[in-house]
């Protein structure tokens, strides 16, 4: 064999190594993206399964045989899954909004306004950012109790309206816009408030609709305060329904009525992540935890 | 005080009175309460002052419990999922074709409701008289015995938990790690390929070195999470952990503070505090690590 033929025998048999290494890749990939997505298949598959044939099957079908929405029916007639939906909506838009406001102007306070005391009230602020909610909560919870809150909104929204870190974030992104512009406002004569609204706001509408969705999916995902400061079922959200549901929903062991409810209760997040799917990477990756 | 320095304050009026009243008092008041002896909500008086609430939470065998398991599921979680973390984004960010479309599922438990979905896992690792369950079919098939995971066996138990919170901490993890990893810059690639450096020695002198930043931000992180755990395990075992003999530490605290065993906030500060001194020092100590390893590197 001449050396041409080895070195291209070599090429062929590296090229082919390369190919084999790609297709392990893909099957490894492919693995655990299989096992992500079992569980969502799980769950809308043993809800479309009929009560008789879920409990009938000792060996679990990998596909429904005689698919029923009546799963879904239950759950929104024999439980109040309605009920926690809206307390959930309800919860996670006035929650959202509040905070919005108070971060706007906080983050504006620091960013543009000078004040007897800023830098030192901010590093205050920043050292808050380390106080784990475990600490807090157990006052915040006789604080509300005290306070004759337990069972209302008010109670609920209360102590979630306020977020250091996100002021932190908004704080950074408006020291970014030049302040050549502020100076020719203050020029024209346009008060603060209605600069931070015309100017401010709009130039900063990326960070602050990655904070939205970040709120919001902390919002949805909320369990330990709502299971705190409710225990009436009309205030309760879909985390701690879903908890109630388990426990004393649907009379007997109702798998797949309660599969039901939890696509129900699944879904909203999963529209929301498909529409700002980029928006919610990015702005976890930024500043999102859970992990 | 000037006009101005007036204005800046009645900026920051909303957010100083929430976390005034929501953060910063009730973290004095929860050190006050760990150390006030037989607190009684109703009547809110105390016999005296002095740490018996702590020995209490110490002895108490509900949070040694708690403790363990916690224990546990930090040692096993925070470096397996780290791991495959790095496994599942360095396989990635090797590929091109259906990139965007395995990170978006790889992202999708991070947008659920981790109640919710710990109870399709439930279902699946569950064995009822009716059935064994998916995941005992897929053991038997191997030619194992079905295990209830559920009710059965501590190892068991301790075994869902973790692989359920695997599941849903990777998503943060490997997207924070892909994202890394796409930082790097290609030409140290290149002048490697040059000089025919094999793709093993690369990835441990080059990609590891450069991205080591970001592990050590994903173990501190994770720890803290993982200690943290709590409503995962609900999702999984349902409310009343300490019959399940699965409680956390955080789970711990929240039961002393409410429902069937609650009203106790003395204990539950107590638990808390204990907590956030193990927290503390676990972080420190990466810190450490994390300065010397830099620095020898």
């Amino acid at each position: 064999m001449s050396d041409v033929a080895l070195d291209q025998e070599q090429g062929r048999s590296f090229a082919r190594g390369q190919k084999i290494r790609k297709v392990l890749t893909y099957v490894f990939l492919t693995i655990w993206a299989l096992v992500v997505l079992f569980p969502f298949y799980w769950m809308v598959l043993t809800s479309i399964k009929t009560y008789s044939s879920y409990n009938g099957e000792y060996v679990p079908q990998l596909v429904a045989t005689d698919p029923t929405l009546q799963n879904y029916t239950d759950a929104f007639t024999a439980v109040p899954l309605a009920r926690y939906f809206t307390n959930t909506v309800i919860f996670t838009v006035i929650t959202t909004a509040l905070m919005l406001m108070v971060i706007v102007l906080a983050a504006f306070a620091f960013s543009r306004l000078d004040f007897a005391g800023k830098d030192l009230l901010f590093t205050v602020f920043l050292s808050l950012m380390m106080i784990p909610n475990e600490l807090v909560i157990i006052t915040n919870f006789v604080t509300i109790t005290d306070l004759g809150l337990r069972n209302t909104f008010t109670g609920l929204i209360l102590p979630s309206v306020t977020s250091v870190f996100y002021i932190y974030l908004l704080k950074e992104n408006f020291d970014q816009i030049p302040d050549e512009l502020y100076k020719a406002a203050k020029v024209d004569g346009t008060s603060d408030f209605k600069y931070l609204m015309r100017v401010m706001i709009p130039i900063c509408k990326p960070t602050i609709i990655t904070v939205l969705l970040l709120k919001v999916i902390e919002c949805w995902n909320s369990y330990v305060w709502p299971r705190l400061i409710t225990d009436n079922q009309l205030y309760f959200l879909v985390s701690n329904g879903i908890q109630e549901i388990r426990e004393n929903g649907f009379g007997r062991e109702n798998i797949p009525a309660m599969m039901a409810a939890v696509v129900v209760i699944s879904i909203p997040l999963i529209v929301l992540f498909i529409i700002f799917r980029k928006k919610i990477m990015e702005g976890v990756s930024r500043g999102g935890t859970k992990g | 005080m000037n006009t101005r320095s007036l204005k800046g304050w009645l900026y920051l009026i909303p957010a100083i009175a929430f976390l005034g009243v929501f953060v910063v008092y009730p973290l004095f008041d929860v050190f006050i309460y760990s150390f006030e002896e037989g607190y009684n909500s109703a009547s809110q008086t105390y016999f005296g002052v002095g740490t018996y609430n702590y020995s209490y939470v110490l002895r108490d065998p509900y949070f040694i419990q708690a403790l363990k398991n916690t224990f546990i599921l930090v040692i096993i979680t925070v470096p397996l999922s780290t791991l495959l973390a790095l496994a599942i984004s360095v396989a990635l960010s090797s590929i091109k074709k259906l990139q965007e479309l395995y990170q978006t599922i790889y992202f999708l438990p991070y947008v659920t409701n981790t109640l919710a979905v710990g109870l399709v896992f439930m279902i699946l690792f569950q064995k009822t008289p009716y059935s064994d369950g998916f995941v005992n079919q897929i053991i038997m098939a191997f030619g194992g015995n079905a295990v209830d995971f559920i009710d059965g066996p501590y190892w068991a138990k301790m075994t869902v938990m973790c692989i359920y919170t695997i599941w849903v901490v990777l998503p943060f993890k490997i997207l924070i790690l892909t994202s890394a990893l796409a930082s790097v810059n290609p030409d140290y690639y290149k002048a490697a390929r040059v000089d025919g450096t094999s793709s093993w020695r690369i990835f441990y002198r080059i990609t590891l070195p450069m991205i080591s930043p970001m592990i050590f931000y994903l173990i501190i992180t994770g720890f803290i999470g993982a200690f943290k755990a709590y409503g995962d395990v609900v999702g999984i075992f349902g409310t009343n952990l300490n019959a399940a003999g699965m409680n956390t530490i955080v789970g711990y605290v929240y039961d002393m503070l409410y429902g069937n065993s609650g009203g106790y906030p003395s204990y539950a500060s107590a638990a808390a505090l204990i907590l956030f001194v193990i927290v503390l020092t676990i972080t420190c100590i990466n810190l450490l690590v994390q300065r010397r390893s830099v620095q020898t590197s």
